[in-house]
This record gives C-alpha cells, structure tokens and sequence, in this order.
C-alpha cells in the first residue's frame, strides 16, 4: 500500500488524497461453524509477521495465548456452552483486529499519521509515529491493540496489509485449512456469507448471523455466526465507539480551544479598556507615613 | 528581605519557591497535555523532544506538581475558607472589574475570586491526579478496565480544561492587579496595596505589628 492509498489518518483534519478511483473494500470472513480450531491462522500470522511470544500459562482452557498481545495479534477463544438441544457446544472464535470502517483506535489515537486508513478499508498501524499513550485501546470497542512492554508501543492485526497490496491473501487465510477462513472484495465476502447462512439455517441454526456490526460503519473482519453474538465471549452485540470517546474527541477539543482563546483575548481587552488596578492612595500613604 | 515601615511580608521565601515550582510544572503539563488532547496543539510536543516523550514526562511532571501543591494547599487552607462576606465581594463583581473594589466588603488575606480559584484547584487538581493514575501507561492503566479509562480521560480533559481557564484569570489576575508579580517574586507588597485589595487583612496584621 502506498502513501496515495490512505484515506484516513488519525489527529488530521485536512483531506486525505482522493485523485484515485474508489477502490473495491476487502474483508475477511470468519466462518465460526466451519473452524476446527487448529490455530493454524495463529502460525500463519506469527510465521509472516515474524513474531515470537514468550510462552505463557495454560489457565485451562485451549486458548493460547490467553488474551492478545503485541505479539500475538490473533487468539482463538474457546468457549464451551451448553446448546438449546442440550448437547455441548463448543464455541471458538478467532479473535483480532475488525478493521471497523468508523475505527475507534484511529478516532482515539493523538499523534498525526500513527493510525491509518487505507483506501481498500484496512487500519494500520505506523509505530514509528506511535507514542504509546494507548488511547488506541481507550477508543476502540473490541479491546484490541496492544502496547509492547519493551517498545511501548501499540500494535494489532494489520490485515497483512503487505500482502493484501501486491494481491496476496492475508497469511491467516492462506494457511486456514477448512475454508474457515475467506478473503475478497466485501461484497463477494457478504454474497459468500449469504450461501452460508442460508445452509446453517437449513441445518437447524435459526440464530446463525453475519456479523457486520453498522454501529461501527460495518467491519472488513465478518464473522458467520452460528449462534447469538451475546455467545462468544468479548464479542459485543452491537459495538460502537463509547458515548464518552466521542466527547472526548469530538466536541470538547474545539469548544475548549475556543473558550481558553477567548478567556485570553478577553483579558487582554479588559487591560487595554479598563486598565490596571493600581494602589490609589499610595501618595497619601506616604506622606502620612512621613 | 526589606523589612522597612513601607512594605509588607506577604509570602516566604519558602512559600514563594513552592508556588513558582507548582508554576513551572503547571505550564510544563498544559503544553505536553494540550499536545496530547487537541492534534491542534500537537506541534507542542517537541517542546518535549516528541510525542513519546511528552506522553512519558507528562505524568511525572504532574507527580511533582501534585506534591508540591500539597504543601501550597495545607498552607493556604485556612485562608481560603469562604465566609458570608465573600458572598458580598462576589455580589459586586462587576465593581470589582471596573476597579472600584472600594463599594465591596474589603477582603482578608486572599478575596472571594482567589478563594474560588484555590478551591478550583484542589477540586481540579484531585481529580487530574485520580484520573491520571487510570491512564498512566504502561505503569497503572493496565490495573482498569476500559470502560474506566473513558471516563478517566474525559475527566481529566474536563479537569484540565476548567483549571486552564481558572489559572488563565489568575495569571491575568496578577498583572491587572498591580503590585500582585512583585509580591511572589519579592514577598512583599506595599501598605498602600495590602490596605486597598486585602483591607480586612491590612488591619489584621498592622494590628500585630511592634508599636501598633
């Protein structure tokens, strides 16, 4: 992806580049009923990304790692639920980065150019511009950057945003072995879904969903879902960013630049109309004193 | 320090190296926090070597503020309690900015605005320490959730924001208010000064003096 692909970058308010024809938006597609929980995908990622996490703790489940981090930017989450026939569910749910199309991370972040946005919908990371202040994870709604203990600095899912620009899949869905996994323009990945859904609910999965949640502008990650959203633990039904980020970094920047501008302005207006408040009687004073 | 019939002391040496250190700090943290806060502002942290290092000293310098302002605080606490009185300065503000302070009750050692903005700043200044505790990376955000760092980040832009506005009208405060810079960075004001601004307080301490 070059410089002329981002559309998006975070503490900018002037325009991004925009000489280029739209380009069609990706997106990956998780189908949850198809994955066998291999961790594959997890492989995959480490393997292309050239990271290497420091093993952790097993806490009892299969998911390993137990949560993200700056070196594991995907995590199967295993969940076992009971299903309405009785019979033992096993959820398990690639977790990582949406690529949300209204990110919170890129609405968060304070420092020019750190977080991006490219034409065809990925969100990126620029750690070099990064100050590790993690307002990325403050703004986002999935919880998912993660701030390098060493680096400090925040790093996620890029979408393999390399590959995907010189017309590659991203590695976890090269390496995902079940088809689980899918990558292409959003709307053939929203057409595919559709085939999908429409077999699970034939199979009895009257829950079974897309996940493209719109409180977020929709997402360039969707998930078929077999079961309800509220099943898969960290996944929120209806994400948006928070109320309070949106204050936070909406109106409240320019009203308070505006009122501290003008309680400035007005001082100094007050000096050159009113005037000092000088010691009237200093001169009496004195004599008295004398 | 002058000790002559003229002048009065008004603040320590002691008293004057707390507030200026409490100063220095507080212009230190409205830069690094407004390059933080508003992308606008962010230009001010290479004041700071960056915006790394502006996120990395930001919080420390606040650590040295809160502790010195402490000091400032307890000191001052007595002096600052509102009393009915003040009610009646704060009635005749629009004589006040007009410099006719005579037609208002004459204050004690701080007047009803100074005690405002004092509490202002404990208020805000409590409040910007909590809530910078909650977003403190990498040492103690990772102890919150993140439904806590939004509020805490609001807070403390709120926070920041009011005490901002507050120290804008204390700083102009004391240039309007001739007399008021020489009296931190000497100690002293003049009798004329403590009897027309601090006439409650004038009397007080002309009460105490040797031969009075």
């Amino acid at each position: 992806m070059a410089a002329i692909d981002i559309i998006r970058r975070s503490a900018t308010s002037t325009a991004p580049p925009q000489v280029q024809q739209a380009e069609p938006s990706v997106a990956k597609l998780i189908d949850i009923s198809k994955c066998i929980g291999c961790k594959a995908c997890q492989a995959a990622c480490m393997e292309w990304n050239d990271l290497r996490d420091a093993i952790g703790t097993c806490d009892g489940t299969l998911n390993n790692p137990t949560d993200l981090t700056s070196k594991s930017w995907t995590v199967m989450r295993f969940t076992e639920v009971e299903s309405s026939t009785g019979m033992l569910d096993w959820l398990i749910r690639k977790d990582g980065c949406m690529h949300c199309e209204d990110p919170g991370c890129l609405k968060a972040c304070p420092s020019p150019g750190a977080v991006l946005q490219y034409r065809n919908g990925i969100v990126d990371f620029d750690e070099s511009k990064c100050i590790g202040c993690g307002y990325c994870i403050t703004g986002c709604p999935f919880n998912v950057p993660r701030l390098d203990a060493v680096d400090g600095k925040a790093y996620k899912c890029t979408l393999c945003v390399d590959r995907v620009g010189v017309g590659l899949e991203p590695a976890c869905v090269k390496a995902c072995p079940t088809g689980a996994l899918m990558f292409g323009t959003k709307t053939d990945m929203r057409h595919e879904a559709e085939g999908r859904l429409t077999d699970l609910k034939r199979r009895g999965f009257a829950d079974a969903s897309l996940y493209d949640p719109p409180g977020v502008g929709g997402t360039h990650v969707m998930y078929v879902l077999p079961q309800k959203a509220e099943m898969y633990p960290g996944l929120p039904p209806n994400p948006s960013i928070d109320p309070l980020v949106n204050f936070w970094k909406g109106v409240t920047k320019p009203l308070m630049s505006a009122v501290l501008g003008l309680a400035a302005l007005t001082a100094f207006f007050h000096y050159v109309t009113v005037g000092p408040n000088d010691v009237k009687n200093e001169d009496d004073e004195e004599k008295r004193d004398a | 320090m002058r000790k002559d019939r003229d002048s009065v002391v008004r603040y320590s040496a002691g008293d004057r190296f707390v507030h200026w250190t409490v100063a220095l700090a507080f212009v230190l943290l409205a830069l690094s926090g407004l390059a933080l806060f508003q992308p606008g502002y962010f230009y001010l942290s290479e004041l700071f070597g960056g915006g790394t290092w502006s996120r990395i000293l930001h919080p420390f310098i606040g650590i040295v503020l809160v502790l010195f302002f402490a000091q400032m605080a307890v000191r001052m606490w007595r002096w600052n309690r509102l009393t009915p009185n003040d009610g009646k300065w704060l009635a005749g503000i629009r004589d006040v900015v007009v410099n006719r302070e005579d037609r208002v009750p004459a204050p004690g050692r701080y007047n009803a605005g100074q005690k405002l903005l004092f509490w202002t700043m404990v208020t805000t200044i409590a409040l910007l320490l909590l809530s910078g505790f909650v977003i403190w990376r990498p040492w103690f955000a990772p102890y919150f959730s993140p439904e806590l760092w939004r509020v805490a980040v609001v807070v403390h832009a709120v926070a920041a924001f009011v005490i901002i506005a507050g120290i804008i009208v204390h700083i102009y405060a004391s240039i309007w208010t001739v007399g008021s810079i020489p009296a931190m960075v000497r100690g002293t004001v003049s009798r004329g000064w403590a009897r027309q601004h601090h006439g409650a307080w004038y009397d007080e301490i002309s009460k105490k003096e040797p031969g009075a």
